[in-house]
């Protein structure tokens, strides 16, 4: 009996050592080895390598984008969660539960705010990245399934974004989601002029699908809601963990051939991280793998790269707490923004779709079919079919692939400026074919408008890069380009230059008072 | 010919466990289509499309009206009278009178008096509504049935 109580007092005392223990199941001196175990045996954490190469913690190898993607992410789901324990998704309470949040909930307006600002930060985040990624050439290599799943995540994010937007069920939201339903409705301009859509109609499938009804209503608040708070983030969780499991698993961040080895030639010695450390053994861990490679894998020493814990994981918590510092900044500066009831007889003027989306509604603006859906359809494709149709090995991890791709960059910049600028200018002075010949057939402003002509050049500029320099990869860099301008371009004038009834003013001082 | 005749040797044990695996798809792919039938409603929540506007007294000739919560206009004309929606045929945004005709606050398409597109990305005239005469003497507006543009309800 008295044994019994001194074991049990001796458990007792151990009992943090021993939670710890089953918790963590590592020792807790800072070795090389318990570094790896750190990552190794945590759930979560084992999406990151163990040791990563030096040159990922640059700050030019990344700029830090898709972390503070998915760090916006994380912020908006902890944001979103709190927002839901007073939002109502009904047409009748909807709205005044937002003035709920935004007037009576404590600090529900800062909340608000953040989630609005966190959205912001993240497309702007992965669009960034998607460029970044591209521009590194860093989705060669086994690395072209990842992009792919990144052009997915894009899609998700927007849609994220898209379905949102109506929640708060005010003249904004209500708007651009009429419009927004009314796009995928669009095929109907063709099956309209081609006198099909009695039997053929996949507009008004596409349509009923998203709204339930044949306008924005209740039911599409309900499905709007399902979407944004379970729907999308669940496959956004999924895909983000796959997303990451691939950039280990492809390889870590794609880099040079010439720091590649391990003899570390070439590799930047600007930065004071410990590398190898004296007392690292040959292995960190029992795992081995048949990689793709001439030599055996076997017998190389951790050369240039940390361990992940702690480095990448400091960086990573550093651009974490940049991002929340952000939203949280902006959030005391500036509200988002909540207009009056949604009015079924009364659209804004203009009506305004989030900024991202803009550049889709200036191209809208010349026809909904071709603006809406065929041009960001092939669009999304021809970026994910980017790695597919560029094989070239070489450069991959070089910005711009060198000084030839650099040269490319900015001629194809100024070539897209140029054509983007014209295919808003054009139609602002002139006109566009209805204005010069009234009783033109639908079907030619659905095929020759400033959207799909501007989609054509950039295509047929890139097509000229590619037989005159030889190289996929300079051809995929002037598409991108193109695509890249011509969607900064376009998003300025449909954010700054476009007023009430889409008219173009320099200036919203301009603007008709009514 | 015999030949042809012999069945190919298949052991049981890879019969059923590939009969099993095929099942298993037809049933789950199967059930992910027949799910698909549920978002699609069968009858969509709708107030009626044909609603009530008052009587021929109350539009003179040569006034017009939009007529409250439901973005339809009434003409009224030497001719009769008529009914022009007023959603946009582009995107869905409500067009309000504008001098010469109808303007779309969201894409800047522009329809003349009679509701043909004059300029924008409209892909077609503002859709001309059926007005009819019910056994009361109430005019009606049938939402749900188009009539050529230029169409007036004699009175």
């Amino acid at each position: 009996m008295k044994r019994g109580l001194a074991a049990f007092a001796a458990n007792l005392r151990n009992l943090p050592a021993t939670v710890r223990q089953s918790v963590i199941r590592r020792g807790s001196s800072g070795s090389a080895r318990n570094s790896s175990l750190a990552v190794f045996g945590n759930v979560f954490l084992h999406l990151h390598a163990t040791r990563i190469h030096r040159r990922t913690l640059r700050f030019t190898a990344t700029m830090g984008l898709g972390m503070i993607a998915a760090s916006a992410f994380g912020i908006l789901c902890v944001t979103g969660l709190l927002l839901m324990v007073y939002y109502k998704p009904s047409t009748d309470l909807a709205y005044d539960s937002i003035k709920d949040i935004v007037t009576v909930v404590p600090s529900g307006r800062f909340v608000r705010n953040i989630h609005r600002f966190a959205a912001h930060i993240m497309v702007a985040a992965v669009l960034l990245h998607m460029a970044r990624v591209f521009f590194a050439g860093a989705y060669k290599r086994g690395r072209e399934f990842n992009w792919v799943v990144g052009i997915v995540l894009l899609i998700l994010t927007l849609g994220l974004s898209f379905t949102g937007y109506l929640l708060p069920w005010d003249q904004l939201g209500y708007w651009a989601i009429t419009v927004g339903s009314n796009i995928a409705a669009s095929p109907r301009e063709l099956t309209d002029a081609l006198g099909i859509t009695g039997w053929f109609d996949p507009g008004g499938f596409q349509k009923e699908l998203l709204l339930g009804a044949s306008e924005v209503g209740q039911e599409a608040l309900t499905r709007f809601y399902l979407l944004h708070v379970v729907v999308l983030p669940v496959a956004m969780v999924a895909l983000l963990a796959v997303h990451f499991w691939r950039v280990r698993k492809d390889g870590g961040l794609a880099r040079p051939d010439e720091i590649r080895t391990r003899s570390g030639e070439g590799a930047p010695a600007t930065d004071s991280l410990p590398t190898a450390p004296a007392e690292a053994p040959h292995k960190t861990y029992g795992l081995m793998c048949v990689v793709a490679d001439r030599r055996p894998a076997t017998d190389l020493d951790p050369v240039d790269t940390v361990p992940s814990w702690p480095f990448l994981l400091r960086a990573e918590l550093l651009v974490f707490m940049v991002t929340f510092f952000a939203c949280v900044a902006l959030s005391l500066f500036w509200d988002a923004p909540l207009k009056t009831l949604a009015n079924a007889a009364i659209p804004e003027n203009p009506a305004k779709a989030p900024w991202y989306f803009l550049g889709l509604q200036e191209l809208v603006s010349y026809s909904a079919l071709m603006g809406g859906l065929v041009v960001p359809a092939l669009s999304m494709l021809g970026l994910g079919l980017i790695p597919y149709l560029d094989r070239e090995t070489a450069d991959a991890g070089h910005y711009f692939a060198g000084r030839p791709g650099r040269r490319i960059a900015w001629l194809s910049a100024l070539f897209a400026a140029l054509f983007a600028v014209l295919a808003v200018a054009v139609p602002v002075n002139f006109g566009w074919l209805r204005n010069w010949f009234p009783d033109i057939d639908q079907l030619v402003i659905i095929l020759v408008n400033p959207g799909t002509l501007l989609t054509f050049f950039y295509a047929a500029w890139s097509l000229i890069v590619l037989w005159r320099s030889g190289s996929t990869r300079l051809g995929a860099i002037a598409l991108f380009t193109c695509f890249l301008v011509g969607f900064v371009i376009l998003t300025y004038v449909g954010t700054s230059l476009r007023g009430p009834n889409w008219d173009f003013y320099w200036s919203q001082a301009d603007w008709p008072v009514h | 010919m015999s030949d042809r005749l012999k069945p190919e040797p298949v052991s049981r044990r890879d019969f059923l466990g590939t009969a099993g695996l095929l099942a298993s798809g037809v049933a789950l792919l199967g059930s992910a289509v027949a799910a698909m039938r549920l978002p699609r409603p069968r009858a969509l929540p709708e107030q009626g499309r044909a609603f009530r506007i008052g009587r021929p007294e109350e539009f003179p000739s040569g006034t017009s009206e939009i007529v409250p919560g439901r973005n339809v206009l009434v003409l009224s004309g030497p001719k009769g009278i008529a009914a022009i929606s007023l959603v946009c045929t582009h995107l869905g945004c409500i067009v309000s009178p504008a001098s010469g005709g109808f303007s779309c606050p969201c894409h800047g398409s522009r329809f003349d008096q009679l509701g043909g597109v004059t300029q924008g990305p409209a892909p077609r005239a503002l859709p001309w509504l059926a007005v009819r005469k019910a056994p009361n003497g109430m005019l009606v507006v049938d939402g749900s049935q188009e009539v050529p543009p230029g169409t007036f309800h004699v009175a």
